[in-house]
């Protein structure tokens, strides 16, 4: 199913979003990835404040390539997620919205995206320079030494999406290979 | 006849081959991608892969990096014995191209001065760099940006020589298997059989740099290869990992003479994204 919404979204609005569904996304974006989520555990380790208020809004796992002059952003395709598994579960219980990344999750995650009723998301990977497209602005808002792992704000606009791990817990990557499956197992 | 060969000229030429690597597919992946979109049985599969079409044209014509990834760049050198190289050290001379490559071509800097500490370089180097003298009078350069996505789920197995044929298949199966969505798929499997250690996985890098749809001289691995990619496109993972008879583009296996004792296997994977230029000069 196909639909396009704005973000960040209500809760009514993840809860209704099911694995496989196909989305486009319109609105504000955060990005972080590995040293940025190292970073903001860390502060919430010793009680401080993340540089963004969590509350509702989505986790582009992403790191950009330099943006050529009169560009947002250069290459903007999602990294592999189950990088950021040690840390997710503490953001979606802090009031994380939902996530945007690419491959597996771990049950812990899965849980916790139950538990909170948020989603997980996954874009292509591989397809940087056609997501770049759907950016249409980009802006450094807190830890500027990570160069391309600084955290960043961005507006997008029909940026497409697929449901990967829904409100319910059920996750695409283990019905849809079931699906195209041609062999048992994988012995010769 | 020693031939003469300033180290500038391979910095120049690195530098472009950064830059063109990770903006242009080799024309063997596009090949390979097309096939794939007539082949695959999916849907979504389809659009996925025709998004991707879609990406590499994007990427050629508006100079915007094919994958945020651009990778470590990984530069084999073959240099001909009878080359003299003057105007500075050789491993300086290809770090500088790759650190003039990554600024120019408004490339990510993605590695970390120490694997532990994890500070940003800041210009993309140092490069991993593997030389070999060889005969002649000609320098072979070929770049290979490596994303890390795919890096991650490449593994080494130490097999029982007992195990043969069938325990090799089985375990490229099983690391395919477990990098599934991870890896950015559809992938291109290289594979190292043989040699030592280390060995294994340079065969496995080096298998990586071949053309896709290309095949091994020797027979029966020629037949392995054939047989592995339509076994891997039966895992049913698909393009993007969201189920589809499309999991990988290719399967280029390199053999090399091992011990009595030993079956090392590598299987390093890489995503569709497959980046590998080679020039001589």
């Amino acid at each position: 199913m196909h639909k396009h919404i704005t973000v960040p979204m209500d809760k009514e609005t993840a809860r209704s979003l099911c694995a496989g569904d196909y989305v486009y996304l319109t609105g504000t974006v955060y990005t972080a990835r590995d040293a940025a989520h190292k970073r903001m555990d860390e502060i919430l380790q010793k009680g401080g404040a993340l540089p963004f208020n969590i509350e509702g809004q989505i986790i582009y796992y992403m790191g950009p390539s330099p943006a050529r002059e009169g560009r947002p952003i250069g290459s903007a395709g999602p990294t592999t997620a189950s990088r950021m598994d040690k840390y997710t579960p503490r953001l979606l219980d802090l009031g994380m919205g939902a996530m945007i990344g690419k491959g597996k999750r771990s049950p812990e995650v899965a849980d916790a995206i139950a538990r909170n009723g948020s989603v997980y998301f996954a874009a292509v990977g591989g397809a940087g320079a056609l997501l770049s497209k759907c950016i249409t602005s980009a802006e450094v808002i807190a830890y500027d030494d990570l160069g391309t792992e600084a955290v960043r704000r961005l507006t997008v606009e029909d940026f497409p999406v697929i449901v990967v791990i829904d409100s319910q817990g059920n996750d695409l990557y283990e019905t849809a290979a079931e699906k195209y499956r041609k062999m048992e197992g994988n012995r010769i | 006849m020693i031939r003469t060969v300033n180290v500038e000229e391979i910095t120049e030429n690195i530098r472009e081959m950064c830059i063109e690597a990770n903006h242009f597919l080799s024309p063997d992946m596009g090949r390979a991608l097309t096939r794939a979109v007539r082949a695959e049985e999916s849907p979504l599969g389809r659009q996925i892969l025709g998004q991707l079409e879609e990406n590499l044209e994007m990427a050629a014509e508006e100079m915007i990096p094919i994958c945020q990834d651009t990778g470590m760049a990984v530069v084999f050198l073959e240099v001909g014995q009878d080359v003299h190289l003057e105007g500075g050290s050789l491993e300086d001379a290809v770090n500088e191209g790759v650190r003039r490559g990554y600024a120019d071509g408004f490339l990510r800097k993605s590695v970390v001065k120490d694997p532990l500490v994890r500070e940003n370089t800041k210009d993309n180097t140092p490069a991993v760099i593997h030389t070999r003298i060889v005969s002649g009078e000609n320098v072979k350069i070929t770049v290979a940006p490596k994303g890390f996505g795919s890096e991650n789920m490449s593994r080494i197995f130490m097999l029982k020589p007992a195990e043969g044929i069938d325990g090799v298949k089985n375990v490229v199966l099983t690391a395919v298997k477990e990098a599934g969505p991870n890896a950015c798929p559809p992938m291109v499997v290289g594979v190292g059989i043989g040699g030592t250690f280390e060995k294994c996985a340079l065969l496995a890098k080096e298998a990586l740099t071949r053309e896709a749809g290309s095949h091994s001289s020797v027979p029966y691995v020629k037949d392995m290869e054939k047989e592995l990619l339509d076994k891997i496109n039966g895992l049913g993972i698909g393009p993007g990992g969201l189920g589809g008879t499309t999991t990988a583009l290719a399967v280029n296996i390199n053999t090399y003479p091992t011990h009595i004792a030993g079956l090392p296997v590598a299987v390093n994977i890489c995503c569709h994204v497959n980046r590998h230029i080679a020039r001589t000069i």
